[in-house]
């Protein structure tokens, strides 16, 4: 690796853990980037854990009574996980090793459980471990996945860097951070193994079913308990470094777009977070010591009158839920459109359009995210006045995403544009997220809502936003930051196989659902509405839905392929600075060491003076005076 | 390189870091027991008949127990006063005092929960108990908190007084503002569950 930024390498390490040994360095690391590359890659785990449980899912969906070729799903980890051990032993990395490992693990879950006759009889899923897998997929690809990727990920390695701070403002909390996820996700799996399978009342878990659920529900409330504390330690820690550890000259005004994204996500994390704490404490009470906050009086399950006081009232839960949740929508969306504002600038050679438009549009939007919840409960019948409240403020709230978006395509107007795979991805990520943005507001409004409400639309809606969309951001920012992390490129022919693929199997399954829901198909389907008559003529997309969905895990293949293999192999970086950015995190050498900055920067100019006419270069730093 | 403003203050901010943290935590507490108040109104409000704390629930004993804890909030103020005017000893002694209050509240919240129990009474009651017993358990799984962290500052952690009294003196600042917040939850709490 080149230090060319590194006169002296040893002024960098005068930081007291410099020597210290493999568990401090690597496992109970204080320093942000080691957390942020250990959120990263457990993250990345955790998403194709979920995936997986989607693609076992998709196959009781297009085909309901055709038993289930165990094998071939378990195939597809097993084949990587052997892959990556022969890769890690071959190169002597002890990380492609461990991941190798634990592909290895997935490959034997999933073969464990689809040969396990009491789970798959005669190959064919159960009902109950249908309906947990579907709880399971979403809470592991949110909670799990998604915002531990952008915000424990991303915002660990790169914030710091960008605002010209040596660290998170507090080392040990960050190490906290990451062990109550890594935590709360090994509670997570060890529900499959109880007694009932995992939890199996949706990703949402309403009351009263899931008060009555199986012991797997009361696992799901530790596991939140863990990843909510992670996430509020965490949110605490990037406030702080943001507004107290920035440069000098680094004002508010000249932070990178990511970094103020980063800091509206915090907020949200931190005030919307702790309500979803306390109902998880209230439905812990009605589940372990019997009281009934969510149980209403005369309950009747299975013909029985439900033996507990009653009282309760289940719309508590929902709105207890909806109001972490539906903030939790923008802590997935905004670290994304934080990273493709980066790539975008970085790539077009000019700067953002309307910087200033984009900070107080995210600010506007997080703060209206609060006042927005109730919109996922028209149909609950809590009257039409809040309904129309809920509606007004949700079609407000589109108006700063719009912005931003519009912001970001006016951005690309004239620019002479690099279709580098990062940029290819942050592109996409544009009309993607439109479309995941635009179908949201005939579920925004409560009339067109009653026929939308929980069918596929509702699913096709939100998987636009967060699957093409966050996710897509998300690999342009691995692809983007990469080289500055390990100090070689990836590949760029594997990575446009990744993109064409991704792009194309991502509408392939999303896109179809848009349909089937417009024609009225319910969500959660066992048999995928071959029961109902009104799904018969939109039934065969099920089929193309499923085939999209495991093509997009063979297109998966070249992502993990260049990921490990640029380790060793990839080109290295001729400077420090790849990409020609502007932004502070390339300003250090390659990878930054421990206290990241050779010398204490300090900044001048604002964060994208791309094409500068008075300029030498087309890109001017923001620590050149 | 260290990380800038632990001890000092950020001249545009006014802050050093702990306290800005220590804030934004109690913005966060504020939130979770924001929306289990706002689950107490919700369902008190929607209840056929709701029971007055006054007759069911010893409101002497939550008198008392007010009164400690206001106490030891002073007290937790004066040892960081001591701090402040390089007292040490003082300190140790108010800081005593604050984690005794500490203890002696929850001793008085055990009998409260005794009588409870012996009489049969659990949070499965009803509503009005299964409140009462969450709200009141949480608060004082937060005064168990603060406990451990004053008598952490109190024992171990006090030898940082030696070589860094400034930081330290911080420290017992930060202590100090989760320990009034502390405080001030029970502050709404007991009018709402004992008296209304």
């Amino acid at each position: 690796m080149q230090h060319v930024a590194a006169a002296t390498p040893a002024a960098a390490g005068a930081h007291h853990e410099e020597h210290a040994g493999f568990w401090r360095t690597y496992v109970f690391s204080l320093d942000h980037k080691v957390i942020g590359i250990q959120y990263m890659m457990t993250a990345l785990l955790f998403l194709f854990l979920g995936f997986t449980l989607m693609m076992l899912m998709r196959w009781q969906i297009a085909y309901p009574t055709r038993g289930i070729p165990g094998e071939w799903f378990a195939l597809l980890p097993a084949v990587i996980g052997l892959a990556a051990v022969a890769v890690g032993a071959y190169s002597k990395r002890r990380l492609t090793l461990l991941v190798g490992l634990l592909f290895g693990g997935i490959a034997w879950l999933v073969w464990w459980m689809v040969s396990d006759e009491t789970l798959f009889p005669e190959g064919i899923m159960l009902p109950e471990l249908y309906n947990s897998f579907g709880a399971m997929h979403g809470t592991i690809m949110i909670f799990l996945g998604v915002v531990p990727l952008a915000v424990g990920g991303f915002g660990n390695y790169v914030v710091p860097l960008q605002v010209g701070a040596p660290d998170m403002a507090f080392p040990k909390l960050n190490m906290m951070s990451y062990w109550s996820y890594f935590a709360g996700g090994v509670v997570m799996l060890t529900s499959f193994f109880v007694p009932g399978g995992a939890a199996n009342s949706g990703w949402t878990s309403y009351p009263p079913l899931a008060d009555i659920a199986t012991t797997g529900q009361t696992v799901w409330l530790f596991g939140m308990v863990f990843l909510i504390t992670s996430s509020l330690l965490g949110s605490v820690n990037f406030i702080v470094t943001i507004v107290q550890l920035r440069a000098k000259g680094l004002t508010f005004m000249r932070l990178p777009f990511f970094v103020w994204a980063q800091f509206v996500t915090s907020f949200l994390l931190l005030l919307a977070f702790p309500p979803l704490e306390g109902a998880a404490i209230l439905q812990l009470m009605d589940r372990l010591a019997g009281t009934s906050f969510f149980l209403p009086s005369g309950l009747v399950i299975s013909g029985q009158v439900l033996d507990v006081a009653g009282g309760g009232s289940p719309l508590l839960w929902q709105h207890l839920f909806w109001f972490l949740a539906h903030p939790e929508v923008y802590v997935l969306i905004l670290p994304a459109m934080g990273i493709v504002a980066e790539i975008i600038a970085n790539n077009t050679r000019k700067p953002l359009w309307g910087y200033r438009s984009l900070v107080y549009a995210s600010i506007f939007l997080g703060f209206m995210s609060f006042i927005v919840w109730a919109h996922h409960m028209f149909m609950t019948g809590m009257g039409t006045v809040i309904s129309t409240f809920f509606q007004t403020t949700t079609m407000i709230i589109s108006i700063p995403s719009v912005i931003i978006l519009s912001a970001l395509i006016i951005s690309l107007w004239g620019g002479s544009i690099r279709y580098t795979v990062p940029m290819l991805f942050a592109i996409a990520f544009l009309p993607m997220f439109g479309i995941g943005g635009l179908t949201g507001l005939p579920l925004g409004l409560a009339p067109t809502d009653i026929h939308l409400h929980d069918t596929y639309y509702v699913i096709g809606h939100f998987h636009y936003v967060v699957a093409p969309g966050t996710i897509f951001a998300l690999f342009a920012g691995i692809y983007y930051w990469y080289p500055k992390v390990t100090g070689r490129m990836m590949s760029e022919a594997l990575g446009k196989v990744h993109f064409w693929g991704s792009l194309i199997c991502m509408n392939g399954i999303f896109f179809p659902m848009l349909i089937q829901g417009l024609a009225g198909v319910s969500r959660r389907l066992y048999d995928g509405g071959t029961q109902y008559a009104h799904a018969q003529n939109v039934l065969q997309w099920n089929e193309v839905m499923s085939i999209s969905a495991w093509a997009l895990a063979l297109f998966q293949i070249p992502f993990i392929l260049n990921f490990f293999w640029s380790m060793k192999k990839g080109k290295q970086v001729e400077s420090d600075n790849p990409w020609g950015a502007t932004t502070l995190e390339w300003q250090t050498p390659t990878p930054p060491p421990h206290g990241n900055f050779t010398s204490i920067p300090e900044v001048y100019r604002g964060p994208y003076e791309y094409s500068a006419p008075d300029a030498a270069k087309d890109y001017t730093p923001q620590n050149v005076p | 390189m260290q990380i800038p403003y632990t001890v000092t203050t950020r001249p545009d901010t006014g802050l050093h870091n702990a306290k800005l943290g220590i804030w934004l935590f109690l913005a966060s507490e504020v939130m979770l027991f924001g929306s289990l108040f706002s689950a107490y109104i919700l369902l008190r409000v929607a209840a056929v008949e709701w029971p007055h704390g006054s007759q069911l629930l010893n409101v002497p004993l939550a008198f008392i127990n007010t009164v400690i804890l206001i106490a030891s909030s002073v007290t937790m103020v004066l040892s960081w006063a001591s701090l402040k005017m390089k007292d040490f000893a003082k300190y140790r002694r108010y800081m005593g005092l604050t984690i005794l209050c500490g203890f002696g509240f929850l001793i008085i919240k055990a009998f409260e929960y005794g009588a409870k129990f012996s009489h049969g009474i659990f949070p499965a009651e009803d509503l009005f108990y299964a409140t009462y017993f969450t709200l009141t358990g949480l608060h004082g799984l937060h005064v168990i908190g603060g406990i451990i962290v004053n008598a952490y500052f109190w024992g171990p952690g006090s030898r940082l007084w030696n070589t860094e009294p400034e930081r330290f003196t911080n420290r017992v600042e930060v202590a100090g503002l989760y320990w009034h917040f502390v405080d001030l939850v029970w502050i709404f709490l007991f009018p709402t569950l004992y008296l209304l």
